[in-house]
């Protein structure tokens, strides 16, 4: 039984074709289980591996070093409350607390019905609107203690569907791969730089003794 | 060292010392080499270095002045100035301690690395001495079995990334990880995959810290308890040189020892944790006797006067070569000359062998060149027609790995099945009996059937007469009697006179058992008995007078009645000859049977007479690897019981038939050996335990052939556990190890005489068709660990036992419409018949069925008949 549905499958299959070493395509493959799936369980860890030829410890030895990459489960939602400087003193660490009280978990932890989980993140780059949140990596701020309550109502009532996909989508719009380029054009390319390169340098250097 | 290399020395300077470095050298190596020792973890000699412990650091003048550098991650530069001691270094070492320390326990008291623990040391040598960091250490389910084998206790890892590196670069098992990042990093297995790879045990080897424990070992003993002396592994034909150390006169654990030339300090899990088989209860202690049907406890005397009587009335009637000598893999160098001193020089007899039907003739390995592992290694291309190497001998398959992965060589397979050298290598083909000779005439010729093979080797160079190809020669399916592999391996050598031959056959000595004579027909020296020189003739009362039998017929005249007496030397025909049918049918009509024995196996329990022999670690001696490099035993410990060695036992057989072979001693018999073969030429007891030669000798001798013992040995970090019972062991385990006598090494060898070796006297035997209507191809090759008394008597490998499965492909097995796990009926050519559980795997070729050697024993059936070129069986619903 595969772990990957035909569709992925496929997009799987054009992403080991792209790399000249198939196991290039190792975090790409994760991001495509995790968005099928909402997190890397251990059987997509093994068909992974089983479609890179490599083992499924060194799938899993890279999937548990990103923070971004789950191998345990997590709720439809991933809620990220910011509590580095900007947001801090725009009161983060409030809003964890309270958003630790409304969904009733604390950070790290999942909602019973698996709806939500709650983590404390560092810097998300939206300190403009400090404090701030991500859900499903999609930002939300300034956050009053009331916004946020209106946020988990919306997200629980599917309001927000277009803008929160469930986790693990990176992306609704899937471009097709490129073509990959032959090596050879790549090696020339790189060939024909250099030799303009040194034909530059050759004619500064020309340059520079016919001045003196 | 060469003078070559000498010539391109650069220089730095090294705490304001200068010394000469290799270009290209680390700056820890090139260090060590000058008596410098710099602390360090990760570093390890045979792994790729990855600069990851920062215990390293060291002062090296840059542009700016000085600054901390990891020295295992520098290569030297001339010029290069460093600094490894001053207050800047120590501070670092100091900041790097104190941090590692942050995490580990204390619990060095009830650690098995306690005692011989480089953190423990370098913490005494280098450390802060206390620590600032007063936080809860972190904790975790403890011990974790993450293989059969191997405990991990996370806690005590300091991330050194060694045994994953070893997993993954040199085993290619992958199978451990680092899990997570930062402070919540560990070492880890994927859920239910464990750690099962044939070479775990050198995780635990190479681990700096008690993180990784093998479960023989744990909590068995320490450091200061423990004695050892260098030896070789003989569980296969590699002759890995190990550390064996033993407690209270009971082995507890061998360790692998750096040998250029052989292992790189590597072992697998067979050889290192079967020294298990020693130590078992069952093993035999006395000499027992067959009354009424059963044992009963006799003494060496009587057992020795009532063989006496046996061989002398055998003789008496009239061809001696009625009296048969089976020997096995156990015996050393002297144990196999003494036996076929005793059968050919005092019984006359002819008949003896050291191989059951799983090797190849005598007479042709010792006709083909030899090549060593290093040859091999370096060759310019290899060709492999050979079992599975990975199954049957591990180490080499670790060695060949490193050498095609690094691009030094390349490598072509033929054969039948799958195997593990086939994911090395370039160009796979597989072949049927009468392709092969074909293969063999036209491989380097233009217009050759298989030009992938050809093109690949020309590209890497190989010259037409095959000069820079190394051929890996075994037995690549038994199922293909051994006249198929002999007779492509002589047409090959027609063809390519240059190539050299390693033989890949996985029982241990089978080369010391062709060069010492113990084969129908040869004399020790590879010489044929019609050729007896005069130093023999002076030293051996008799000669046989005509040529014996070998192992298949002698089995098959004793099947009609016409062997008298046998002896089975460490040789189990009832398991372990190919065709156990004959083998059990025809060990039942001989008329007296002795074996001598280390347990009670499937033969010697059937046997009339068992004499208890001493086993591995109980004698000293040599033994000869598959590349012909004759390497030193050490014994450790006492013989069990009554036991004594082979050799004592040849002897006091032939001192009661009236005749003296001549030895007190094994040291004795080497002496003899090196003055009648003029295949082992030069060697001496002396020679070999030099401590120059670990590296041990190949023979003949020659000025090359005599290697330098490698400073990697200095490395007291790269394999923890054989420094620290040096240093602190008992009095007996000071070996000549860390000696540096490399005077001797340039003591000048004479030219050895020079060989007779004589061209093929037996004609190839004509090769049968291949297909036959209702039967299947047959792949038959054993798995490192098929069953074997070594494999039942070790506790901690006797689960890892294979199952019997029959293995056919998906294709076939939809055509004949069976599925995973039916039984079905495998039938030999003869009618036997055996039940098997059926298993899919993609790996088979269509139309084939694979049987594991040694997953089964059943009576009647034996897929393999001797006499049939190419056996096939048929496959039935049960």
């Amino acid at each position: 039984m595969s772990f990957f549905t035909p569709e992925n499958l496929g997009k799987a299959q054009v992403l080991v074709g792209l790399y000249p070493d198939k196991r290039s395509a190792l975090i790409p493959l994760c991001h495509l289980a995790q968005g099928q799936h909402g997190h890397l369980s251990n059987e997509a860890m093994v068909e992974i591996a089983e479609l890179l030829g490599i083992q499924p410890a060194e799938v899993m030895g890279t999937a548990s070093f990103y923070d971004m990459l789950h191998t345990e489960e997590v709720g439809k939602y991933l809620v990220g409350v910011c509590t580095n400087v900007a947001c801090m003193l725009g009161g983060g660490l409030e809003l964890l607390e309270h958003a630790s009280d409304v969904l009733g978990i604390p950070p790290g932890a999942t909602t019973d019905d698996g709806m939500f989980t709650l983590e404390e993140v560092e810097c998300v780059a939206h300190c403009d609107k400090a404090p701030c949140a991500q859900v499903n990596y999609r930002y939300f701020g300034p956050l009053a203690d009331s916004d946020f309550d209106r946020l988990v109502d919306d997200l629980r009532s599917d309001r927000l569907s277009e803008t929160v996909p469930p986790h693990g989508v990176l992306s609704r719009v899937f471009r097709d791969a490129p073509a990959m380029v032959p090596l050879e054009i790549i090696h020339q390319e790189r060939r024909d730089m250099d030799e303009a390169k040194k034909a530059r340098l050759a004619a500064q250097n020309q340059d520079a003794g016919g001045k003196q | 060292m060469s003078t070559d290399v000498s010539q391109n020395l650069i220089t730095i300077s090294v705490d304001g010392k200068e010394i000469k470095a290799v270009p290209g050298e680390l700056v820890i190596e090139a260090a060590e080499k000058a008596g410098v020792f710099i602390p360090r973890f990760c570093y390890h000699n045979r792994l790729p270095q990855v600069g990851m412990c920062r215990m390293c650091l060291v002062e090296v003048k840059g542009p700016r002045g000085f600054a901390l550098q990891p020295s295992c991650y520098l290569p030297v530069s001339d010029g290069m100035e460093v600094i490894t001691e001053s207050d800047k270094v120590k501070k670092a070492q100091d900041g790097v301690l104190e941090l590692l320390l942050i995490n580990h326990p204390l619990d060095c008291p009830t650690c098995d690395k306690g005692g011989e623990c480089p953190l423990q040391d370098q913490t005494l040598t280098y450390g802060p001495g206390e620590s600032r960091f007063a936080e809860e250490k972190r904790h975790w389910e403890k011990p974790i079995a993450i293989s059969d084998l191997v405990f991990l206790d996370r806690e005590r890892c300091i991330q050194c990334d060694r045994c994953t590196r070893f997993a993954d670069v040199i085993a290619g098992d992958a199978l451990i990880e680092f899990i997570g990042r930062g402070d919540h990093t560990e070492i880890n297995v994927f859920p239910d995959r464990p750690f099962s790879s044939y070479f775990s045990g050198n995780t635990v080897q190479i681990c700096p810290v008690g993180a990784l424990t093998a479960s023989p070992y744990r909590f068995k003993a320490r450091p200061w308890d423990l004695s050892q002396v260098e030896s070789s592994c003989t569980t296969c034909s590699m002759g890995c040189r190990i550390m064996v150390q033993s407690s209270q006169n009971e082995l507890t654990r061998y360790l692998g020892l750096d040998s250029d030339s052989i292992n790189h300090g590597w072992l697998c899990d067979k050889g290192r944790f079967g020294f298990e088989a020693v130590n078992s209860s069952d093993r035999v202690t006395v000499p027992l006797i067959r009354k009424n049907g059963s044992f009963t406890e006799t003494t060496w005397a009587s057992a020795l006067s009532l063989i006496a009587s046996k061989v002398s009335s055998a003789k008496a009637a009239g061809d001696p070569n009625r009296i048969g000598f089976l020997l096995g893999s156990r015996l050393t160098n002297e144990d196999i000359y003494a036996w076929v001193k005793l059968a050919k020089g005092v019984v006359a007899s002819d008949s003896v062998d050291c191989q059951l039907g799983d090797g190849l003739s005598g007479k042709v390995i010792s006709v083909l060149p030899r090549a060593t592992i290093n040859q091999a290694a370096s060759a310019k291309a290899i060709l492999a027609f050979t079992g599975d190497i990975r199954e049957e001998i591990p180490v080499l398959f670790l060695r060949l790995r490193e050498a095609i992965k690094s691009g030094k060589t390349k490598l072509a397979t033929i054969g039948t099945h799958a195997s593990s050298l086939d994911q090395l290598s370039d160009v796979s083909v597989k072949v049927s009996p009468d392709q092969l000779q074909l293969l063999a005439r036209e491989l380097m010729q233009e217009s050759s059937k298989f030009p992938d093979i050809a093109s690949l080797f020309t590209t890497q160079g190989v010259a037409s007469d095959g000069d820079g190809l190394v051929v890996l020669l075994g037995r690549e399916n038994l199922a293909w009697d051994r006249s198929v592999a002999e007779a492509f391996a002589v047409e090959l050598s027609r063809a390519l006179p240059k190539a050299k031959f390693l033989i890949t056959i996985r029982s241990s000595n089978f080369a010391g058992g062709v060069d010492l004579g113990a084969v129908p027909g040869l004399l020790p020296g590879r010489t044929p008995i019609e050729d007896a020189s005069l130093k023999l003739r002076q030293k051996w009362v008799n000669l046989p007078g005509r040529a014996g039998y070998g192992a298949a017929e002698m089995l098959k005249s004793a099947l009609r009645g016409e062997v008298d007496v046998l002896f089975l030397v460490g040789s189990d025909p009832r398991q372990d000859y190919v065709d156990s049918v004959l083998a059990n049918s025809a060990l039942d009509q001989v008329g007296f049977v002795v074996s001598v024995d280390t347990y009670l196996s499937q033969s010697s329990s059937m046997a009339d007479l068992i004499l208890p022999a001493s086993s591995f670690a109980e004698k000293s001696g040599t033994t000869t690897n598959l590349e012909g490099r004759v390497l030193t035993l050490n014994q450790k410990v006492t013989p069990r019981g009554l036991s004594r060695p082979d050799w004592t036992i040849a002897s006091e057989i032939a001192l009661e038939l009236g005749e003296d072979l001549g030895f007190t001693s094994a040291a004795d018999v080497l002496d003899e050996i090196a003055e009648v073969s003029p295949l082992h030429w030069g060697l001496s007891w002396h020679r070999l335990t030099r401590s120059a030669a670990l590296e041990g000798v190949v023979i003949p001798i020659s000025p090359t052939s005599l290697s330098i013992r490698p400073n990697a040995m200095l490395d007291q970090v790269s394999t923890p556990g054989i420094a620290s019972v040096w240093n602190q062991g008992l009095a007996s385990s000071k070996t000549s190890f860390l000696e540096n006598d490399s005077e001797g090494d340039i003591e000048q060898v004479a030219e050895a005489p020079s060989q007779a070796t004589r061209g093929l006297g037996e004609s190839i035997w004509p090769l049968a068709p291949i297909q036959l209507l209702g039967f299947m191809n047959l792949v038959y090759t054993p798995k490192l660990y098929s069953h074997g008394e070594h494999l039942k008597n070790s506790p901690h490998l006797s689960h890892l036992a294979v199952e019997a499965k029959c293995r056919i492909s998906g294709r076939t097995a939809n055509d004949l419409g069976f599925e995973t796990g039916d039984s079905v009926r495998v039938a030999d050519k003869a009618g036997g018949e055996g039940l098997f559980e059926l298993e899919i795997d993609d790996s088979v070729r269509d139309g084939t069925v694979e049987l594991t050697r040694g997953s089964f024993a059943i009576s009647g059936f034996s897929p393999v008949r001797i006499g049939e070129t190419v056996n096939y069986v048929k496959v039935e619903r049960a």
